[in-house]
């Protein structure tokens, strides 16, 4: 292997050091006992343990959770379905890489783009239904729509990985479509499907945008509490909330990554 | 153990396209019941096309597939009784050894008892006992080739497909594998189909073999026959070592570069090639009395098990066993008796 340079290797640690520094900050004023500042008084758990006192924030809390777990399951279960459907239909070529391009786009359109088009589509579903007023339905339809791509990426790829063979024996060995999808696809899927739906939970816990255009007055989210506050100013409480917010991210894609990676050495 | 052993397989006319390209260009055969039979071709030929739409993974764009006398064309592969064993194995990474080989049987939902006397059967025949409670990844390439076999057997089909099993394996234990399976298949007494593209994997195993290229069966029969009375060109060098001579026929026999030679069985051409394998070429003390040509040594390779002379004219190779001492230069005599000469179509 290349010896890197010394030059490089420094310049490395300061990128990851510039990208992680100011969430460390975030988590150190969480236990500091001075209200405001950065001067370190003291170490304390009493933001934390106020946290759990305020019924906005338990508000939001739980609002977040249903919301992300509702679409994690709606996302996950279409986003395997769309995965299998694009990497195992024998598609000609050019139908295939078109649904790969249409796939990658949610991806990388900008989540504001996303988030305008689904206010205009709410405005114009409105009108028959008052179900898609503001609020928790919009929202959770919202994140299934970002969170379906990233769940059918991350499947097709286990997908490539199984690899037809398997698929072949199994037929071979009079396997139907049933007892093939439970006893040999589902089975060897599962950790693709548990990474992407642990990414798209992810993604679903840290959404501001789209969750900002599409929520209404009953539906707040951890982000949109967040924003809200730090408005009327950034106290130690906030600091506690983003913190506990990052570690719970920091756990989902370090364990989806771990599922993804599983078996591919 | 096998209940259909009087079934053959009839491979009727018999196309194959991808899009544009023409993989299988009517191929018409039969497989007797019982045999140990090879579909041999460079890659390319077609011959994995035939055995996965024999397999009932492919459909053939038009033709006819019968086993016995069911046709089963259009039967998929699900409900076919034909069992195969894939070029990469593949098992299933989640499942133990002893669940690998029960698979078929549980999807058929047979009863349990005969689930477990048939796959303690199929674990013993393949000496896979104590590896039943271990996973695929924990295997070496010739344990997964067994546990491939025995999952393909405990079925009992009427017909096992074997597409290039050997062509993972080191050359070592290749070859003892060859063996191993040319037994298993004589005391089964099951249809065996392999495919391969090394010419003495087909050699050593099959009962018959079926020479393909371009997407035809070029030539079928035995090894023996196929090794000594080559049909083409083709069949002749994908089969071995072979000495082709440009010739012409004259009257009993045939003339060209390095003379005149008798031949036993005259050719229908006027020109074309014949054939001579290395080995069959006679090194004489003296001028023998017909079909002799006097050679110069041009070059000698040790292999082994014997040497091979490389010689002019005509740029000769003779094939001579190893204890025969021949120097660059030498000077001798060849016979390429009529017998040995074989006459090649197109």
């Amino acid at each position: 292997m290349r010896k890197t340079h010394p030059v490089v290797k420094g310049l490395a640690l300061l990128t990851v050091w510039f990208l992680y520094l100011p969430l460390l900050g975030v988590a150190v004023c969480s236990f500091n006992t001075a209200k405001d500042g950065w001067v370190w008084k003291g170490f304390t758990f009493d933001w934390y343990v106020k946290l759990f006192d305020n019924d906005w924030i338990l508000n939001a809390a739980w609002n977040t959770l249903v919301l992300g777990l509702v679409s994690t399951v709606i996302a996950t279960v279409i986003g395997t379905v769309l995965a299998v459907g694009i990497n195992r239909f024998p598609w000609g070529r050019k139908t295939n890489s078109f649904l790969n391009t249409m796939l990658n786009i949610p991806v990388v359109i900008p989540d504001i783009v996303m988030a305008g088009s689904l206010v205009v589509v709410f405005g114009i579903l409105r009108e028959v239904s008052s179900i898609f007023d503001m609020g928790m339905v919009d929202m959770i339809i919202g994140h299934v729509t970002f969170q379906i791509a990233f769940v059918a990426l991350v499947v097709r790829s286990r997908l490539t990985l199984i690899g037809q063979d398997v698929e072949e024996a199994a037929r071979d060995l009079f396997a139907s479509n049933w007892y093939l999808m439970r006893k040999v696809m589902l089975p060897l899927m599962m950790p693709g499907i548990v990474a992407g739906a642990m990414l798209a939970f992810t993604l679903s816990l840290d959404d501001f945008v789209i969750s900002f255009f599409l929520s209404g007055p009953d539906s707040q989210t951890l982000p949109l509490y967040i924003y809200a506050s730090v408005r009327r100013g950034v106290t130690p409480q906030i600091h506690a909330l983003s913190t506990l917010v990052v570690l719970v991210t920091v756990v989902l894609v370090v364990g989806a990554q771990f599922l993804s990676k599983k078996e591919e050495a | 153990m096998n209940t259909n052993k009087e079934k053959n397989l009839t491979i009727q006319n018999v196309v194959k396209t991808f899009g544009k390209v023409e993989v299988l260009k009517t191929v018409n055969q039969v497989v007797k019941a019982g045999e140990f039979f090879t579909l041999l071709g460079p890659s390319g030929c077609g011959k994995t096309t035939l055995l996965r739409i024999i397999a009932g993974l492919e459909i053939p764009t038009t033709g006819s597939i019968i086993l016995g006398t069911d046709d089963i064309t259009s039967l998929p592969a699900t409900k076919r009784h034909v069992n195969m064993v894939f070029q990469s194995y593949a098992l299933f990474p989640h499942l133990t050894i002893y669940e690998n080989i029960a698979f078929g049987l549980r999807s058929r939902k047979i009863n349990a008892d005969e689930i477990k006397r048939r796959v303690a059967e199929g674990l013993e025949m393949l000496r896979l006992e104590s590896l039943q409670d271990r996973m695929p990844d924990q295997l070496s390439g010739g344990q997964k080739q067994r546990v491939s076999l025995a999952r393909a057997l405990v079925n009992e089909p009427d017909i096992l497909l074997l597409d290039e099993p050997m062509s993972a394996l080191d050359a070592k234990l290749r070859s003892q594998v060859q063996e191993d399976l040319r037994r298993l298949q004589r005391k089964l007494g099951t249809t065996f189909i392999m495919v391969t593209h090394d010419q003495d994997e087909a050699l050593v195993c099959s009962d018959r073999i079926a020479v393909m290229n371009g997407g035809v069966i070029v030539q079928c029969g035995t090894p023996e026959e196929v090794y000594d009375y080559p049909c083409n060109k083709f069949v002749a060098e994908f089969l071995g070592a072979a000495n082709m001579l440009k010739a012409k026929r004259v009257e009993g026999g045939v003339e060209t570069e390095l003379g005149f030679f008798c031949l036993e069985k005259m050719p229908e051409w006027s020109e074309g090639l014949v054939t001579i394998r290395p080995e069959w070429i006679k090194i004489r003390e003296s001028r023998p009395e017909r079909n002799g040509v006097l050679a110069t040594v041009d070059d000698v390779v040790y292999r082994g098990t014997n040497f091979d002379l490389f010689l002019s004219p005509g740029n000769l190779r003779v094939r001579t066993s190893a204890n025969k001492n021949f120097r660059v230069g030498d000077t001798i005599w060849l016979e390429l008796t009529a017998g040995d000469l074989v006459a090649l179509g197109d």
